[in-house]
């Protein structure tokens, strides 16, 4: 299956994957609507130490502990994309118990979140590896 | 090859999703004393309060059944099974043989002696979603609801009714709420918190009596109450396996692979012994992630797949009132602590050896799981930051080898 790639040496902190993820799953149109003084929260998100930077999204395990361990079944594998139903999360955070990346996060009404490939938004494909502007982040299928 | 499982819950669920991944056709017949739709017990609670509802409480669809190609007898109940004929046998004397067979019968709430208790009317249990129906058409303002037991389902008990009734007593025997699940400092912290939201709690004591009515305490204490709810624990249900001859001990004694003390005997959930790799012990781990996982397990062997389950341990992550906590392993060894000022944020991080043995986390939860995956994989605290993961869990404390393998999908 496709997944996302992060290739650290090529990564230059710029954060504009995050931007990219916020606009894609905001569905807005409007960039500016989408980004200009809100606090973004994206799916995928730079850790940075003495100048080392690195984007980190949901690796989409084979073995996903999210999926497994989760108590009300919004946690859902689909083709090999992990699938969050807000609308049936209770926001009991065993998902982020459980994922070895961080890569669950509670968004803001208590619920998860998570990257879903862009799959289910407008877009259809992942929008941080298009804003990427150094080619640190791909969408490959690498067996 | 013909499946049986006895249960429709978490193991069982996972028991046929893990037969599936491996054997697409063979016969698969669940029974189960439930007759309902597939739900997962947590969300009971949710359901009082109404953050979920009948539609949206599903642990899985309502075709899950007919897709995974299972026959069901639900509402019905497994009262025997005969190893020498490989048959199980209903309350309706029906025989259904098996070539394979899986125990997920999970769990029943204990119920401890108490002078009075058969004759009080309304008095519940918290486990079901039948206890959950029963409980909420009771609940009205007027009614004063007095709970036994402090531990995870008597609080989500107390959150759930919380604000539907006039007031909410929770009463128990130990020393402090949630003993298998926080420490004493920990305690303090979600203690405060919950008697601010208003919960009347009574520790160190318990019931002696009681009658339709009224309470009377050890101490004397007497409590007016209108709805009785026990939940002083749970106790795995053996008698079928025990009967049978299989190897039990407080649970069902298994292997790695799920498998029971017969070879075409598995069993999974709350209903068996896990071993913790924290501690080095076995026991029962009544936790839904460990009830999917051995059930999944344990389907696979069944279906002739080979997979071991290898790498339980108690996790427990569970909001109550609005403040969240995660714990997971086991508490020896040496400790780094992080308490925030006014105590409403808690660290505890457990070391032995050079691993991570274990931790309490109260407050921010954010990226815990990277924690969990420390204890997991036992992975030596000198191959990574330690001091940098202390304060914040992140994987730029790993080798950038660690993450050019797992971001970077370098082989
Ligand atoms: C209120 C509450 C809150 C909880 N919260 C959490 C939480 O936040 N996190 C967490 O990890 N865990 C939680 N748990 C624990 C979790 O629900 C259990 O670990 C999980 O349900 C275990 O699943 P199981 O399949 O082993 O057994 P169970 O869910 O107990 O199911 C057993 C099934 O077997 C059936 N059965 C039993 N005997 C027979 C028989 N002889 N014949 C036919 N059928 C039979 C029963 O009817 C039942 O359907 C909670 C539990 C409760 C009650």
């Amino acid at each position: 299956m496709k997944r996302i790639y992060v290739n650290e040496k090529w990564c230059l902190g710029c954060h504009l994957c995050e931007y990219y993820c916020a606009y894609a799953n905001s569905n807005e149109s409007d960039m500016v609507k989408a980004l200009k003084n809100i606090k973004i929260r994206p799916k995928i998100k730079i850790e940075e130490l003495n100048g080392v930077t690195s984007a980190v999204s949901c690796r989409h395990c084979n073995e996903p502990y999210c999926v497994k361990g989760c108590i009300s079944g919004a946690l859902s594998i689909n083709e090999g994309v992990i699938n969050i139903d807000k609308n049936k999360c209770i926001g009991c955070f065993t998902c982020v118990l459980s994922c070895p990346y961080g890569a669950i996060e509670p968004d803001e009404d208590g619920v998860v979140d998570k990257c879903e490939l862009c799959m289910k938004n407008s877009f259809g494909s992942p929008q941080c590896v298009k804003g990427c502007p150094n080619n640190a982040i791909v969408y490959e299928e690498r067996g | 090859m013909k499946y049986v499982i006895i249960g429709s819950s978490i193991a069982a669920i996972g028991c046929i999703e893990g037969i599936r991944s491996v054997d697409k056709k063979s016969e698969i017949t669940v029974i189960s004393k439930e007759d309902t739709f597939i739900y997962s017990r947590p969300l009971i609670s949710y359901l009082i309060e109404e953050k979920t509802s009948l539609e949206k409480m599903r642990y899985r669809e309502d075709d899950f059944y007919e897709k995974q190609n299972c026959k069901t007898y639900l509402g019905r109940e497994v009262i025997k099974i005969n190893d020498k004929n490989k048959v199980v046998i209903l309350n309706n004397n029906e025989k259904i043989a098996y070539d394979k067979l899986m125990i997920a019968t999970g769990s029943r709430p204990f119920i401890p002696e108490i002078k009075g208790i058969e004759k009080v009317k309304n008095k519940f249990t918290f486990m079901t979603l039948d206890d959950a129906l029963s409980l909420k058409k009771k609940l009205t303002e007027n009614k004063n609801v007095l709970i036994l037991g402090a531990g995870l389902i008597g609080l989500k008990c107390a959150e759930a009714v919380m604000d539907k009734v006039k007031s909410v007593t929770v009463v128990d025997l130990a020393k402090r709420i949630l003993p298998s699940i926080l420490d004493e400092d920990g305690c303090k912290i979600v203690t405060k918190h919950i008697e601010n939201k208003g919960v009347n709690l009574i520790l160190d004591d318990s019931i002696d009596s009681i009658d339709e009515k009224n309470a009377i305490l050890k101490s004397g204490k007497e409590i007016e109450y209108d709805i009785f709810v026990i939940a002083v624990g749970v106790r795995a249900n053996t008698e079928l396996a025990k009967e049978t001859g299989l190897k039990t001990n407080r649970a069902i004694i298994t292997d790695e692979k799920g498998k029971t003390s017969n070879k075409d005997i598995y069993a999974a959930g709350d209903c068996t012994e896990s071993y913790d790799i924290t501690s080095d012990d076995t026991k029962v781990l009544a936790l839904l992630p460990n009830a999917y996982l051995k059930g999944e397990t344990a389907g696979i062997n069944m279906a002739g797949g080979d997979k071991t389950y290898d790498n339980a341990m108690p996790m427990n992550s569970l909001g109550l009132f609005g403040l969240h906590m995660v714990t997971a392993g086991s508490y020896e060894g040496e400790s780094y602590i992080d308490i925030n000022e006014n105590e409403t944020n808690y660290k505890r991080l457990i070391y032995k050896n050079n691993l991570l043995k274990g931790f309490i986390i109260i407050g921010d939860v954010r990226r815990c799981g990277i924690y969990t995956k420390l204890i997991r994989e036992k992975i030596d605290l000198r191959q990574i930051d330690f001091e940098l993961i202390k304060d914040k869990p992140q994987l730029m404390a790993f080798s950038r080898k660690y993450r050019d393998e797992t971001l970077g999908g370098v082989k």
